[in-house]
């Protein structure tokens, strides 16, 4: 990996001191080897922190619309996953495409600490990727793990390995797409009845603690005013005082981003609860693609999405539900 | 009113029904002229076009106490504004399928086309949804416990 993080710090120190950008969004060391920070990096001297390794699963994207904003140029860093939310971004006019340098960076999978954390290893220092295992370097010594026990869960079912938009790429490996069913959840709960399914969503959406995490970090919650921060809309508790107001706030974020969200699971990844949120959002998709045709967002950056088209002859909303049932 | 009937006799359910100002407000208006009738727990509420109805409407109609949310438009292609109801109709299809995936019970949901010429059928399809959600029982899965009567 290391090889790659020095070809990354090239390519940015090169782009900012031949003036093509005025910063370039990346990832930053962090405490520990296992919490690298996005930042943004103004000159060729603060690139001494830039950082790139398996531990670097944000999405870049997001920080765009701000930071694009300044003047000149923004490099940025993007896995093949993350270049369908700027993509995306850039298709609901958040950011401006002529002010954007994307460059597409190789990706191996992406580790979750949590999941490091739950099958017993910390006090880690170092982390390379060993075939199909990944070997931590820790305080008391070499531990290995499956890759498919610690890596993201998103990664588990990789979208694609291509960049939807790049102007350029730093690739030194060959990327191997992992291709599990994204939708095997999905369907798994669909199949179950609607009191079990229930009971599942009560236990999973109670630990909810109104962190924001999730909404903070979409690539696809982009409004300026949130209505979660609007206290006359009437949903903008912060605390959740009946179980209503978890689910509230779950439905609304979850059709809010419906049809326009990537799956890029960056909603899972920061939950400090570990509600698995992205299976809200693929519901959605897996809908989408079953009613109205394959769909995925992110994939061009213009055009309409499945809600803001529709078709003469789309299925009927009664028997959609119905269709859901029989999956 | 009496024609609710089922085991559940003492429950009566709240529905709320968006209907559209100029198919389904004037089909229930037809269903009152005509003297057919639907239950008087469906409290409309008029919407210039179904496709107005946001879809935190039909939840929040269900977090102040609505039992059922039915959502009445023009036929497709009849759509006083030409499209309003192609829109309504993927929107409803993806959320109720979605509240249907949360495990809330997917008969407390409905679209209806319902015309201005339909008074009969709009009094069918309130009595029959009323019938339904009678036989459900309270909603408690999608509710505000806060604003339940003691």
């Amino acid at each position: 990996m290391n090889a790659l993080e020095n070809a990354m710090i090239e390519k940015a120190r090169d782009l900012l001191e031949k003036g093509v950008v005025k910063r370039v969004v990346g990832w930053e060391r962090g405490e520990f080897a296992y919490d690298p920070s996005p930042a943004t990096f103004e000159s060729a001297q603060s690139l001494e922190s830039f950082v790139y390794n398996d531990f670097c699963g944000a999405n870049l994207s997001k920080y765009l619309i701000k930071v694009s904003k300044n003047e000149g140029k923004t490099a940025v860093f993007l896995k093949p996953c993350d270049t369908y939310s700027l993509n995306q971004l850039i298709k609901e006019h958040r950011v401006d495409r002529e002010k954007i340098y994307a460059i597409g960076i190789e990706c191996q999978q992406k580790l979750d600490h949590f999941a490091i954390e739950k099958i017993g290893i910390d006090g880690i220092r170092e982390e390379k990727y060993d075939g199909d295992e990944a070997v931590f370097h820790c305080v008391d010594g070499e531990k290995r793990a499956k890759k498919e026990d610690v890596v993201l869960l998103r990664c588990l079912t990789c979208k694609s390995k291509k960049f939807a938009i790049a102007e350029d790429t730093v690739v030194l490996h060959e990327m191997t797409e992992s291709c599990g069913d994204r939708f095997e959840e999905v369907r798994k709960l669909s199949g179950m009845t609607a009191d079990e399914r229930f009971a599942f969503w009560q236990n999973e959406l109670s630990r909810c603690i109104r962190c924001n995490a999730c909404r903070n970090v979409c690539p696809a919650c982009t409004c300026i005013k949130c209505v979660f921060d609007n206290p006359k809309s009437g949903v903008a508790a912060k605390a959740n005082d009946v179980p209503f107001e978890e689910q509230l706030f779950h439905i609304i974020r979850a059709f809010h981003v419906s049809g326009r969200c990537t799956d890029c699971g960056e909603c899972s990844r920061v939950c400090p609860e570990r509600i698995p949120l992205h299976l809200l959002n693929r519901k959605f998709i897996l809908d989408i693609n079953e009613n109205y045709g394959e769909y995925q967002a992110g994939e061009e950056s213009e055009g309409k999405t499945p809600l803001t088209s529709y078709q003469v002859t789309d299925v009927e909303p009664g028997d959609a539900v119905r269709k859901g049932e029989d999956r | 009113m009496q024609e609710v009937n089922t085991e559940n006799e003492k429950f009566v359910p709240n529905i709320v029904a968006f209907c559209c100002n100029w198919c389904s407000y004037a089909g229930a208006d037809l269903a009152g002229s005509s003297r057919l009738s639907y239950p008087a727990n469906v409290k409309i509420v008029r919407v210039p076009c179904s496709c107005r109805v946001n879809p935190t409407f039909v939840l929040k109609a269900f977090q102040r106490g609505a039992d059922g949310v039915i959502l009445c438009g023009c036929h497709p292609g009849d759509c006083h504004y030409v499209t309003g109801n192609y829109y309504t109709r993927r929107r409803m299809a993806l959320l109720f399928s979605f509240l249907d995936y949360l495990g809330i019970e997917k008969e407390r949901t409905r679209v209806e086309w319902v015309s201005a010429a339909e008074g009969a059928k709009f009094s069918a399809v309130m009595n029959d949804f009323v019938r339904q959600v009678t036989a459900l029982g309270e909603n408690k899965r999608i509710s505000d416990l806060r604003v339940k009567e003691e």
